[in-house]
């Protein structure tokens, strides 16, 4: 507490709890050395002694409140980064489709504090995060009905996205979408795969448009129609927009509603194990998770969270976990050999400046040798990019950029179709990895049966961001309902594989 | 809902929990200081779960009474036919419109009362529609799709955003004169929508608050529609100085 010694004190004006008042104390004591000494202090330390008396004050009054039964403290040093002991649902990966699941899984609960979900991310800065290096387009122009139901029914999320992800006081959510649409440019022997594709796209609901060179010449005067039979063009619903913005609206909704964040990898599963045989007599090991351990940030800390349901979103790293729970491992063509065919694979976007090239109008134009480019901005800059040959996949243990690929894959098919683009500059360049499913490069949604309750949102291979509040409300269908309730999306579930039928979209970029 | 009457109060601590990144209270993209009433409304919200739920229920039912009146007039337009379910919507909006070949406009007057001529015109198409100053929103439009419009006028309305700008593509052959102006949530993405409109001969952009470089834009919308006529006044399109000289 305070000892008051030697000090005469005059109160002028306090600032802080006490009202102002004037007070002149004086004291005068022994000290040490016999001397009896006052003196007046100036303002300074006035208001200084005050303030020290604030301090003690709230000092005094936090530890009373520790005391106190309700309060945080407790004798035992906690890392108050680790995740909570139990929970309900952890989802492991917190990119766009792990925190779009989260939000719905919030949404769909009943009763406040129904589903206790943890979402489980070990890289806050994102740095290879498949989300936020995407290009971040979206488009209904798929040959698969699921894939068309999945993208239109985000885009009409995304229409009203502040009535879903809005929270009060905070800003509204400003996704920064271009309505400019998609331009996929078919030549002759593909002219046809367009055609039925259109079809499907219109009866699906997708506002899409086909049109012969003349008409495509007259709407882009910029593009070279030499070698152009059709060309299918989304007039609503397709554009693209910022992920980094959808992802934090999905993030702190999700907080806001009481999800929980935690920071760490993800090191290992405890599981039970049920070992069953199947009809045609073969024995599996049926597992269950028990515990999910996060292991924290450069420690080797680590927390087993008690959890029901586990949700695999890890994106391009979902095999992993697959890996860590021993599934897959068996012989080829039986079930204990069903492993997760999802790997990542790198792909190249550059930014080029071109002062010539198209303006305002220019979609996201696919084109059928596989280049596509999209503006960027109002600056002239454009970003492009390709999926390379099977056999000529680049290295994924990094992130590194090969300039040589644009050189030599993507700017003569760019010059050739937009003749503009002769003459241009590349300012930068990225990577990312797709979760590229090697099965059928669709999206891979529902349970292993050899995992009980692991849940896998995984394998949209390079659709996942546009896809991605389609596929979280249907996995927390999935979760909390038990069944598709708004999409039926069983024909993207694990038979597929088991039965080796691949579900094949042939629009892929 | 747990103990409904009693106010539960909540720990800062928990509060802090919800706040990710800076809390701007109701910010709006005006940078005026909000009122006393608001730092009120504020300041319970951040302490009582009640009245963050009551005022929730507030927004979510503005929202619901603005989509409601922005609904589609089925059973008008199945009784009736599209086009005087085109015109009923209009009129209950506020809005005005002129049929094809006739010079009389159809609106209602400051107390929302409109004759009912309309009705008898059930094979009149409209072409010139006046929906400026009203809660016109993306869903609204689809009341108006399969006008041959030549006219439409958008102008201030506060709930036309990007997605409305996406629908005008139904009227690509026939629209001849768009008036966006003065429309707060109208951005760059919206404007790049508008390159469907080939027949497009007068638009109206002036005054939109949320465009980052207005000079560009002009000259970029002119681009991308030759044959229009832009209109662009409300800017200040002065060159600014570049650091010293």
């Amino acid at each position: 507490m305070l000892t008051w010694r030697n000090m005469h004190v005059t109160v002028r004006t306090v600032s802080g709890l006490l009202n102002s008042f004037r007070v002149i104390r004086s004291r005068e004591c022994m000290c040490a050395h016999g001397r009896i000494r006052t003196f007046t202090t100036g303002r300074i330390l006035h208001n200084k002694f005050f303030k020290d008396l604030e301090n003690q004050f709230n000092a005094a009054r936090d530890k009373v409140a520790d005391a106190l039964p309700g309060s945080q403290w407790s004798p035992f040093e906690m890392n108050p980064n680790l995740p909570p002991e139990r929970a309900d649902i952890v989802i492991i990966g917190g990119g766009v489709i792990g925190w779009s699941i989260a939000y719905w899984l919030k949404k769909k609960e009943r009763v406040r504090d129904g589903v206790k979900v943890i979402v489980v991310e070990k890289d806050p800065t994102y740095s290879q995060a498949s989300t936020v290096l995407s290009a971040g387009g979206i488009r209904q122009q798929f040959s698969l009905t699921e894939n068309i139901q999945l993208s239109l029914a985000s885009a009409d999320f995304m229409r009203n996205i502040n009535e879903h992800l809005g929270v009060l006081n905070q800003e509204p959510v400003d996704l920064q979408f271009n309505h400019s649409g998609y331009l996929f440019v078919a030549n002759e022997s593909v002219a046809h795969i367009m055609e039925e594709n259109y079809s499907t796209q219109r009866f699906a609901g997708a506002k899409v448009s086909l049109l012969s060179p003349v008409q495509l010449k007259e709407k882009f005067p910029w593009i070279n129609t030499e070698d152009v039979a059709l060309a299918s063009y989304g007039m609503e619903n397709e554009g693209w927009f910022d992920p980094w913005t959808l992802l934090n609206a999905f993030r702190q909704k999700a907080i806001s509603m009481g999800v929980i964040q935690s920071i760490g990898e993800v090191t290992g599963f405890n599981c039970t194990l049920n070992r069953m045989e199947t009809v045609d007599g073969e024995t599996v090991d049926v597992k269950r998770i028990k515990h999910v351990n996060v292991r924290m940030p450069n420690s080797r800390e680590y927390q087993p969270v008690e959890c029901a349901i586990v949700v695999n979103a890890a994106g391009a790293f979902s095999a992993k976990l697959v890996d860590m729970m021993g599934i897959g491992t068996g012989p080829k063509d039986t079930l204990s050999g069903l492993a997760l065919p999802v790997e990542p694979r790198k792909r190249f976007i550059y930014v080029f400046n071109c002062p010539d090239g198209p303006g305002l109008d220019c979609p996201f134009l696919v084109d059928y040798s596989g280049i596509y480019f999209r503006r960027e901005g109002l600056g002239g800059n454009y970003i492009t990019g390709t999926s390379p040959e099977e056999d000529a996949e680049p290295d994924v243990s990094n992130l590194d950029v090969d300039h040589e690929f644009f050189q030599e894959k993507i700017w003569p098919s760019l010059a050739h179709r937009v003749p503009a683009f002769e003459s241009l500059k590349v300012t930068s360049a990225w990577a990312g990895y797709y979760d590229y499913n090697t099965f059928d490069q669709n999206a891979i949604l529902g349970i292993h049966p050899l995992a009980q309750n692991m849940f896998f949102a995984t394998g949209f291979s390079g659709h996942g961001l546009q896809q991605s509040p389609a596929a979280g409300r249907a996995v927390a269908e999935l979760i909390l309902d038990g069944s598709y309730q708004t999409l039926d999306l069983n024909g993207l579930g694990f038979q597929r594989i088991m039965a080796k039928e691949p579900l094949l979209e042939k629009n892929i970029v | 809902m747990a103990a409904p009457l009693v106010p539960l109060q909540r720990f800062c601590k928990l509060a802090s929990l919800h706040v990710c990144g800076r809390r701007r209270l109701w910010s709006s993209s005006v940078a005026t200081p909000p009122s006393l009433y608001k730092r009120l409304l504020l300041a319970l919200t951040q302490r009582f779960y009640d009245v963050e739920i009551l005022l929730n229920w507030r927004s979510q039912l503005k929202s619901q009474a603005l989509q409601k009146k922005n609904a589609y007039y089925h059973y008008t337009q199945e009784h009736y036919g599209d086009n005087v379910a085109s015109a009923y919507f209009i009129l209950n909006m506020h809005g005005s419109f002129r049929y094809a070949g006739q010079s009389e406009w159809f609106r209602s007057d400051s107390s929302g009362k409109f004759s009912w001529d309309f009705v008898n015109q059930k094979d009149s198409l409209l072409e010139e529609v006046d929906l400026g100053r009203t809660v016109i929103n993306q869903m609204g439009l689809g009341n108006l799709v399969g006008n041959p419009l030549r006219t439409l006028s958008l102008r201030g309305c506060h709930e036309v955003d990007d997605w409305a700008l996406a629908r005008l593509h139904v009227f690509q052959d026939t629209l001849e004169e768009l008036d966006i102006s003065c429309c707060p949530h109208i951005t760059i993405g919206g404007l790049a929508a508008l390159r469907n409109l080939k027949g497009l001969r007068r638009l109206n952009v002036s005054s939109l608050p949320r465009l980052g470089s207005p000079g560009l834009v002009i000259i970029m919308l002119e681009e991308m529609l030759p044959l229009c006529q832009v209109t662009a006044k409300g800017y200040d399109l002065s060159l600014t100085q570049l650091g010293g000289n």
